[in-house]
């Protein structure tokens, strides 16, 4: 089910939380909105889900406008942060909470709560309660809980931040495995951009209440559509008015015609790569990424005078 | 250290004995003083039994009432953001504030003679001076702020994703209530009834006022204890007094034992 937001503002007193936000999102994608904290994100999601209302500005999902529709009414499922679990509930009542409310009878109740107890891994768990869950498990029940009633649309707001990061690396594949089976429209919140590219079809970036660009992965570190994206999507040198990623400078040991002398002031072994610190002759700070092997060849040490040269420079 | 704790522990102790347990143990003492047979006769005098009647009729109305008024206030403070929500939850408060005395002669001008609801009472046949009516209302008065005080921090602290999870599940309001936020206060719910039940059968002053103090009409335990001690019945004062403090007892101890003991309110 597609989702389009139009020109959607929201305030909360003097803080603009969206600033006339539109954005469309295709039926069956997987998106993801990213942005810093205070960006709008959540507000958004939430604006969708109808927890929260917009001032101004239209939603619609599967083209009809539900700007007036309350949350019971719109079919969504949505995941906490925090979990939102019911805790006088087991595991089994939380699943089955969307079904009971909507008085399905107690045979399919059972078998669609085996069913999804099964899809996120958690036979067995069904009579225990959520305190008695760790981490990951309650997510993945909440998960649970909010696909029971088939949702047009699944929204979830930061769903692995609260959890360490094995658990969110472990979540965000079966994420992404569960919605190639599904093909529910999903969007999830993020501040991760590493997140966002791992599981996402299409990326949102938001800042100060506004879309600064919705692209695939890639295309958002490729070709970023300003200032902004390119500085928050990975990590970029700002060369006056250029901006160079750290894997696009080359660093040589002789000076040749293009090259610029620099110092290198710090140099990280993170083991799949080498993270070094230069000072260019100018006074310019240039972070460069390089491979074990280049890094092994050039033989960088702590102020060691090396020539560095762009290969690839982005202009606004 | 074990000596400081240790006297941390005696002081704790010493004071609820001299200030709790010492008065009770005295009633009980005295209730027995003439014997179990008077003490049976005192309380089996039609009068007493009557006035034993009247605060549980007065308690069954009035906690009812109060537990409803209590947690739709708690929901209006905590959940609702609206212009004098701060008052609101002041005004809760209110009755704690105020002598039980006060409360009693407010509703004497408000309901009596020339008060301002007591002649279109009067005029409609309905007597609430010197009756159930006005001895309800006080009560009501007196025992409103339990239920939401227990409430209230408990709302705030449980917070509001339980019940917008609900509302996304398609949970209508009712049954987010019922379902979700109701089965989350039920002990700070349980906890305000056992207070206000135990405020209703204690109240003394406000009663006294407007209930006019009739024998066997408009006289509740707590008044008959008073009376009974007025008139030199010492037996029957403390006879009363013991049962009272008994069914203050029964109820604490009942919602002790109901309550599961890893569940802190």
């Amino acid at each position: 089910m597609s989702i389009v937001v139009r020109n959607v503002s929201k305030r909360f007193g003097i803080f603009q939380a969206l600033d006339d936000v539109s954005l469309d999102v295709e039926g069956g994608a997987l998106t993801a909105l990213l942005g810093p904290s205070g960006s709008g994100k959540s507000t958004l999601l939430r604006i969708i889900a109808g927890l929260e209302w917009p001032d101004a500005g239209e939603i619609q999902l599967a083209g009809e406008d539900a700007t007036a529709l309350s949350t019971q009414q719109r079919g969504v499922g949505f995941v906490f942060q925090h979990y939102a679990a019911f805790k006088h509930m087991s595991v089994r009542e939380n699943i089955a909470f969307g079904l009971k409310v909507r008085k399905r009878p107690k045979e399919e109740i059972r078998s669609r709560v085996n069913d999804l107890l099964a899809l996120v891994q958690l036979q067995g768990f069904g009579d225990r309660y959520p305190a008695q869950l760790s981490g990951g498990q309650r997510q993945r029940m909440a998960l649970a809980r909010a696909l029971a009633p088939e949702p047009r649309v699944l929204l979830l707001d930061e769903p692995f931040g609260a959890l360490d990061a094995r658990v969110r690396a472990e979540l965000r594949g079966w994420l992404r495995r569960l919605h190639d089976e599904t093909h529910t429209t999903t969007v999830f919140v993020t501040h991760d951009q590493e997140e966002a590219m791992d599981v996402a079809d299409e990326v949102v970036v938001m800042n100060r209440g506004r879309v600064e660009q919705v692209a695939p992965p890639r295309e958002l570190y490729d070709a970023p559509a300003n200032e902004f994206v390119m500085s928050f999507v990975g990590r970029a040198n700002r060369i006056g008015n250029t901006w160079v990623r750290p894997h696009d400078l080359e660093v040589v040991l002789e000076p040749n015609g293009s090259t610029r002398e620099a110092q290198v002031e710090r140099v990280v072994h993170l083991g799949f790569e080498v993270r070094a610190e230069l000072v260019r002759d100018d006074g310019e700070q240039l972070a460069v990424q390089l491979t074990r092997d280049q890094a092994a060849a050039l033989e960088l040490a702590r102020g060691q005078i090396v020539y560095v040269r762009p290969t690839r420079e982005t202009v606004f | 250290m074990n000596v400081r704790r240790f006297l941390l522990r005696f002081t704790a102790l010493g004071y609820l004995l001299l200030v709790l347990l010492g008065p009770l143990a005295m009633v009980f003492v005295r209730a027995f003083d003439q014997g179990a047979g008077a003490l049976w006769r005192t309380l089996s005098d039609p009068n007493t039994v009557h006035a034993f009647e009247l605060t549980t009729v007065i308690a069954g109305i009035t906690v009812p009432l109060n537990t409803v008024f209590g947690v739709v206030c708690a929901l209006a403070i905590v959940r609702r953001r609206f212009p004098g929500a701060g008052l609101v939850n002041a005004l809760v408060d209110l009755p704690l504030a105020i002598s039980p005395v006060v409360v009693g002669l407010s509703l004497f001008l408000l309901y009596g003679r020339t008060g301002w609801f007591g002649p279109w009472f009067e005029r409609h046949g309905t007597q609430i001076l010197f009756a159930l009516p006005s001895m309800v209302i006080a009560t009501i008065f007196v025992s409103l702020p339990f239920v939401a005080r227990e409430v209230v921090p408990t709302l705030r602290e449980i917070g509001d994703e339980q019940e917008q999870a609900a509302r996304t599940l398609g949970a209508s309001g009712w049954q987010t209530f019922w379902r979700i936020t109701l089965p989350s206060i039920r002990w700070a719910v349980v906890y305000g009834v056992v207070l206000t039940t135990a405020r209703c059968l204690g109240e003394y002053g406000a009663v006294a006022v407007v209930s006019g103090n009739l024998e066997g009409k408009t006289q509740t335990a707590t008044l008959r204890v008073q009376d009974a001690y007025e008139n030199f019945n010492q037996a029957g004062a403390y006879g009363v007094a013991l049962v009272l403090a008994a069914m203050s007892v029964v109820v604490l101890v009942a919602m002790t034992l109901v309550k599961p003991r890893e569940e802190s309110v």
